[in-house]
């Protein structure tokens, strides 16, 4: 077999990743691995258009790369004669890449990019640089930041992995669970960014919806076992997604889910999510992922916003509430049980978590009492209510519809 | 992407505390990694400046032009020399800029290149 530059350029692609998980366990540092990967793939630029592609090129990439480390760092130390100072790899490092289990590299390297000992924002660009190979400049963009920011983010994370000799491991049985929930929060962090983006902002901010899609059905496969918190994950983004198209109208205003154009919804997307939730909300523990899933998955089959079944949705919340008692999720329960019993009910319920003292400062608990009270036709109240929401909103878009909804007010009112 | 890591650093302070032997493996160090660089596909070009003392500053106002001596600015750390690399992403030169020899003496700049916009299209 001849191989073509296109050819390598495909070999690339679907196996740089993990040829790097397999040298950074195998070099035991991200940047000597990332210098082996460069040299890995040199080499077979130079060597397969002659030889041929081998069978294995993922375990041809895995030897080449760590041939050159050790190499290099042997002429290194040589040149400037430091060799005590030098950490060759060990013994176990030298075995053949076939005999190791490659797949759990890239298990191995999710998990160090998403230890619980780095910052989030350090977890988020670690992962989505390393484990899904976007450029520093790409990660820069999607997150409006300047690439600079991004990279001392990452190198700083690199050193905190090195001073605290974090293991290159997939976590013992006792400790999954917990580590498996730090992925997944990553993950969402990710996914949620390019959601709340989407509203007619840039597509490379789209693209993190996919990427972090594209990674939880990784992890999933990776782990070789049912977890439920990653079930609903994935079931929860992929409802999610599937509403993205008719979330924003073509001058990217936002579209409230009741006024959405149910056709525009993905029919793929939600039959897989629903098929998730369908199954696993027939195991228990139910976990929360799975229960946010599955108010989504009412959501998405329902034909038209007034035949949502939020009888459901509450009793839904009322399970969520158990798994995450959170005050955000307080907050979506008030909204669907003004759904269901009348908006008066729901504004009770608003009134209530606004005494408490919580969700004083969020905009969306100001937003939410504003609908109700609009709807109610306390059209002064009303007003106030989404000044406040408007003062505390920032985003473009989100503050487009609340001036929107103060303009009908002002109508109404003259 | 490509990438320009300018190498600055206190030639006067540095070289002060280094025996000739110190001084020929820092040169030696610095053509290996070059050398290094240009095996791995990253180098496009890599140079030493010759101190600023030496250098001739040019300007152009209303059409004269005019020339003066170095050094422009009196800064300890002085631009010594670049490497303009191609590299994957900015952290893949960041880890390039790292292993220059010089690193260890003094700065890095490593700066992204900015590509010219053309106007040459008239808008209409």
């Amino acid at each position: 077999m001849t191989s073509s530059p296109t050819e390598i350029e495909r070999i690339w692609r679907e196996e740089s990743r993990r040829v790097l998980a397999t040298l950074i366990r195998l070099l035991g540092d991200f940047d000597r691995a990332e210098e082996a990967l460069n040299d890995a793939f040199l080499a077979a630029a130079e060597h397969w258009p002659r030889q041929g592609i081998p069978a294995n090129p993922r375990a041809w990439l895995v030897s080449a790369g760590r041939f050159k480390a050790i190499d290099k760092m042997r002429r290194r130390a040589k040149l400037a004669a430091i060799t005590a100072e030098l950490s060759l790899p060990d013994e176990e490092a030298e075995m053949a890449p076939e005999a190791e289990p490659i797949a759990d590299d890239q298990l191995r390297l999710i998990f160090v990019c998403c230890h619980p000992e780095l910052p989030p924002d350090a977890q988020v660009a670690l992962t989505l640089r390393e484990t899904c190979g976007l450029t520093t400049e790409e990660i820069a963009a999607a997150f409006l930041t300047k690439p600079a920011t991004i990279a001392q983010r990452i190198v700083r994370a690199k050193s905190r992995i090195r001073e605290l000799d974090l293991r290159y491991e997939v976590p013992e049985a006792a400790e999954l669970l917990p580590r498996i929930d730090a992925v997944l929060r990553t993950i969402y962090l990710i996914f949620s960014e390019g959601y709340s983006a989407s509203h007619g902002v840039s597509a490379v901010r789209a693209d993190l919806c996919r990427e972090a899609i594209r990674l939880v059905r990784l992890l999933r496969e990776l782990l070789r076992q049912e977890e439920p918190e990653v079930e609903g994950l994935l079931a929860l983004m992929l409802l999610q997604h599937a509403r993205q198209a008719a979330r924003t109208d073509s001058e990217g205003n936002i579209v409230l889910i009741a006024d959405q154009d149910r056709s525009r919804w993905n029919g793929t997307e939600i039959a897989e999510g629903v098929r998730l939730v369908e199954h696993m909300m027939s195991r228990s523990p139910l976990t929360a992922y799975v229960i946010e899933a599955a108010i989504a998955a009412v959501h998405a089959t329902a034909p038209s916003g007034e035949a949502t079944d939020w009888g459901e949705i509450v009793h839904l919340y009322d399970l969520l509430r158990r798994a995450d008692p959170s005050p955000v999720v307080a907050l979506n329960r008030a909204v669907a049980v003004a759904m269901r019993d009348g908006p008066e009910a729901g504004l009770f319920e608003i009134e209530h978590l606004l005494e408490s003292g919580v969700l004083a400062s969020f905009r969306y608990t100001h937003a939410a009492r504003a609908d109700l009270l609009r709807r109610l036709g306390r059209t002064e109240e009303a007003r106030s209510a989404y000044e406040t929401a408007l003062a505390l909103t920032q985003q473009a878009a989100e503050r487009r519809f609340i001036e929107g909804r103060l303009r009908e007010l002002s109508a109404f009112l003259h | 992407m490509r990438y320009i890591c300018l190498v600055h650093f206190d030639v006067a302070a540095t070289f002060a505390g280094m025996s000739e032997t110190q001084r020929a493996q820092l040169d030696t160090d610095s053509l290996a990694y070059d050398e290094e660089l240009e095996a791995s596909g990253n180098l496009v070009v890599a140079e030493a400046l010759q101190p600023p003392e030496e250098a001739v500053l040019v300007r152009v106002r209303d059409g004269r032009m005019s020339t003066t001596d170095g050094p422009f600015v009196e800064t300890k750390e002085q631009l010594a020399g670049f490497i303009l690399i191609e590299a994957r992403d900015l952290n893949d030169a960041i880890r390039i800029a790292a292993g220059i020899p010089l690193a260890k003496h003094g700065t890095i700049e490593v700066r992204a290149m900015y590509e010219i916009p053309r106007h040459d299209q008239q808008p209409d």
